[in-house]
């Protein structure tokens, strides 16, 4: 009973709460950096070096005013938000933020599943949300929501395959598709898959990037021409949910690509005896560092480059990264079989 | 068998209003744009939403309360519009200006032309999705507005010039916070070229994007920047100097293409030809009087003339009739760049995207308080 209600619900209970909170600072996270690299200082205002501000945020947003326009699709709008925020928030059920560890005697596992087709669930699951940007977009009934939606829905089908393809080619690497078996076969092969499949780990993260429509892929947004883009109509907390369904989506590539490229719960170099002693640190917070230095990376490209144009994009993905995936797919598949 | 020559689905051509509230019109500029999927097919640039009839009510106020008005036209680059003004009613009254006044004028436009560009540089990036470069343009222009608050009290519109001189001359030390100002901007200079000239994005999205040959540029009447991107050497600086540019040395940056690159790079040369000047006339700065020999009330003889000077962006013109009975222009006209380079809008985004568009509206640095007056 208690193994097999009471403790996977403390831990949906959580990783939820967690990533939740996560995703609250890392907005604050978001504003700081962009501040410190355009020599301001971002929030300071509510509590010290404005720590509180995400706190502040949240009250606001819930108390705006909720706003459907008239001419609206009224089911569609309200459902769009969800549909956006709940695909990201249920992929954290089977990424392993660390190895089984015991906890008042108990052997616990940190992850909520370990599914042997973890790797499809994720590919699948997070397709779902671009849907959410989709109807967002179709049900404002306004134009520049309608452009972004569009844009929206290229974006992250071109960009889908190419992702997709890399993560066929890990597959071929660890020879399954559990993320916790991913893990452990770069711990059985002692090198983390960056080394090993370094052309795979580059078009994950650009395609990563386009697929949280982050910066320079960020044209479903696109403040500057489409005034905000999908989410120009939504106000207050239906707004706010977007707002967490891209930060949360950018945490699970985070971790996605964590898992898959940089050896999960692994201490550096795991196949090197002299660094033992990192073994110290568990290896949750292992985990946490090398996620952050990703989201610090997501950051840090926001504010440093400017936006690619639309058909620059599509280019991209179609010409440069779906073809190199496939090629990827291919060599792997081939040194596979003859090493 | 279907009738190929007839489209299965119909296709209808998108109409988007963009502005005058938009993030990327720089002020309150509206463009409807018709749309075939995100490819601009055609595009009508509304304006009018500025208009504060400064032209009429020139006809209204003494011949030294137009130069309050004259800020408010291209209100980020106010100096210019002083000097622009002061100078045609000059030259309709024959009144000598003492030379340190003329060196001051250009100290000072000069100033000014890099706080506008520095203004563009920020806005157009930003357009172009690099934020960065906003804020350490604006970081820059800061100091430039520290000068002249220093120098005139006021930090935009400034009512810096008087008809026949200087209101005042210069406080101690200025000469040397303008110097030391130059250096830090040659250095700033070089970090937003490392952020965006040779930036492979920034390259896609402004190479080959808004071409205008040399002979469309002319026959449009672009002047300034967006004429010189497209080769065309001409700078009213060099060809009619005023103030005290015929004593300067510089350079006029050229561009070979006309591409929104090309305009991008013509600017920021600008900058370092604008630094070289201000070098020059701060370094050789004579001593005398700012304030020639005007009468105090100020009434020009019968006439008109046009006087033309080189603004941040462009060729800015007055023209002005006296009647010499009047204390006031019998009729006073502009000839504001932005509203001539505005006019070349709807040629330079046929075809491109609705990305371009922003880029585009940034490329040719338009100030709405100027285009409409």
């Amino acid at each position: 009973m208690i193994a097999s209600v009471v403790i996977p619900l403390l831990k949906i209970l959580v990783v939820l709460n967690a990533v939740l909170v996560g995703v609250t600072f890392m907005v604050l996270l978001e504003r700081k950096v962009i501040a410190w690299t355009q020599a301001r200082l971002g929030p300071m205002r509510v509590g010290p070096y404005g720590v509180l501000q995400p706190v502040a945020d949240v009250v606001k947003l819930m108390i705006k005013e909720d706003i459907t326009p008239a001419k609206a699709d009224p089911w569609v709008f309200t459902l769009a938000p969800f549909v956006a925020l709940v695909p990201a928030l249920i992929v954290f059920a089977v990424i392993p933020f660390g190895p089984e560890v015991s906890i008042l005697g108990r052997p616990v596992t940190l992850y909520i599943t370990d599914l042997n087709v973890g790797l499809l669930y994720i590919v699948s699951v997070a397709s779902i949300g671009v849907y959410g940007i989709i109807l967002a977009g179709w049900a404002s009934n306004s134009k520049f929501p309608l452009l972004a939606g569009l844009r929206a829905s290229a974006q992250l089908i071109s960009y889908e395959v190419a992702v997709t393809m890399t993560l066929v080619s890990m597959i071929v690497s660890a020879g399954t598709l559990s993320m916790v078996g991913i893990v452990e076969a770069q711990q059985a092969q002692g090198v983390w898959y960056a080394f090993v499949q370094p052309l795979a780990f580059f078009i994950f993260f650009v395609g990563g990037l386009a697929e949280t429509n982050r910066a320079p892929f960020d044209m479903p947004e696109a403040e500057q021409e489409l005034t905000g883009g999908f989410h120009t109509e939504y106000s207050g907390m239906r707004f706010a949910l977007f707002f967490l369904a891209e930060y949360a989506n950018m945490i699970v590539v985070s971790s996605v690509a964590t898992t898959l490229f940089l050896g999960g719960w692994l201490r550096p170099f795991p196949n090197v005896a002299a660094l033992a002693f990192l073994g110290i640190v568990p290896g949750w917070m292992w985990f946490l560092a090398k996620t952050f230095v990703f989201l610090y990376i997501f950051l840090w490209v926001r504010a440093t480059l400017p936006r690619y144009r639309y058909d620059q994009l599509m280019r991209i993905g179609w010409k440069v990264l779906i073809p190199l995936a496939i090629a990827n797919v291919v060599v792997s598949a081939v040194l596979k079989v003859w090493l | 068998m279907a009738d190929v020559s007839q489209p299965m689905f119909d296709t209808d051509e998108l109409v988007i209003n963009m502005g005058p509230q938009h993030p990327s019109t720089h002020g309150v500029l509206r463009v409807v744009l018709r749309l075939d999927g995100e490819r601009v097919v055609g595009s009508d640039v509304v304006i009018g939403y500025l208009h504060r009839g400064i032209e009429k009510l020139s006809e209204n106020r003494d011949w030294t309360q137009i130069v309050l008005l004259t800020d408010r036209m291209d209100y980020v680059a106010a100096a210019t519009n002083n000097l622009g003004y002061c100078e045609t009613v000059e030259k309709l009254m024959s009144v000598e200006v003492p030379r340190r006044a003329h060196y001051i004028r250009t100290v000072l436009s000069e100033l000014q032309r890099i706080a506008s560009h520095c203004l563009w540089l920020g806005t157009h990036a930003m357009d172009i999705g690099a934020m960065t470069v906003f804020l350490y343009a604006f970081r820059e222009r800061e100091l430039i507005l520290d000068l002249f608050e220093e120098y005139c009290g006021a930090r935009l519109t400034y009512n810096s010039m008087r008809i026949g001189g200087m209101p005042m001359d210069l406080p101690p030390g200025w000469d040397r916070k303008v110097l030391a100002f130059c250096d830090v901007m040659a250095q700033k200079l070089v970090e937003y070229e490392e952020l965006l000239t040779n930036n492979r994005i920034w390259l896609e999205r402004t190479k080959g994007v808004g071409v205008i040959s040399a002979e469309d540029a002319i026959a449009i009447g672009l002047s300034g920047p967006p004429l010189r991107g497209s080769g065309v050497n001409r700078d009213v600086r060099k060809d009619e100097p005023y103030a005290a540019y015929a004593e300067m040395e510089f350079d006029v940056p050229l561009g070979v293409a006309g591409d929104t690159y090309d305009r991008y790079v013509v600017r920021i040369e600008e900058f370092r030809q604008s630094i070289r000047i201000i070098r020059q006339a701060v370094q050789g700065m004579p001593e005398g009087p700012v304030m020639g020999k005007v009468p105090r009330l100020i009434k020009p003889p019968a006439g008109e003339t046009y006087h033309p000077i080189e603004s941040p962006k462009g060729e800015l013109g007055f023209f002005i009739v006296a009647d010499g009975k009047s204390l006031a222009p019998y009729r006073m006209r502009v000839r504001p760049p932005s509203f001539c380079n505005l006019q070349a809008l709807p040629q330079l985004i046929k075809g491109h995207m609705v990305a371009d568009v922003v880029a585009l509206i940034g490329s040719i640095d338009v100030v709405l308080g100027e285009v409409d007056r």
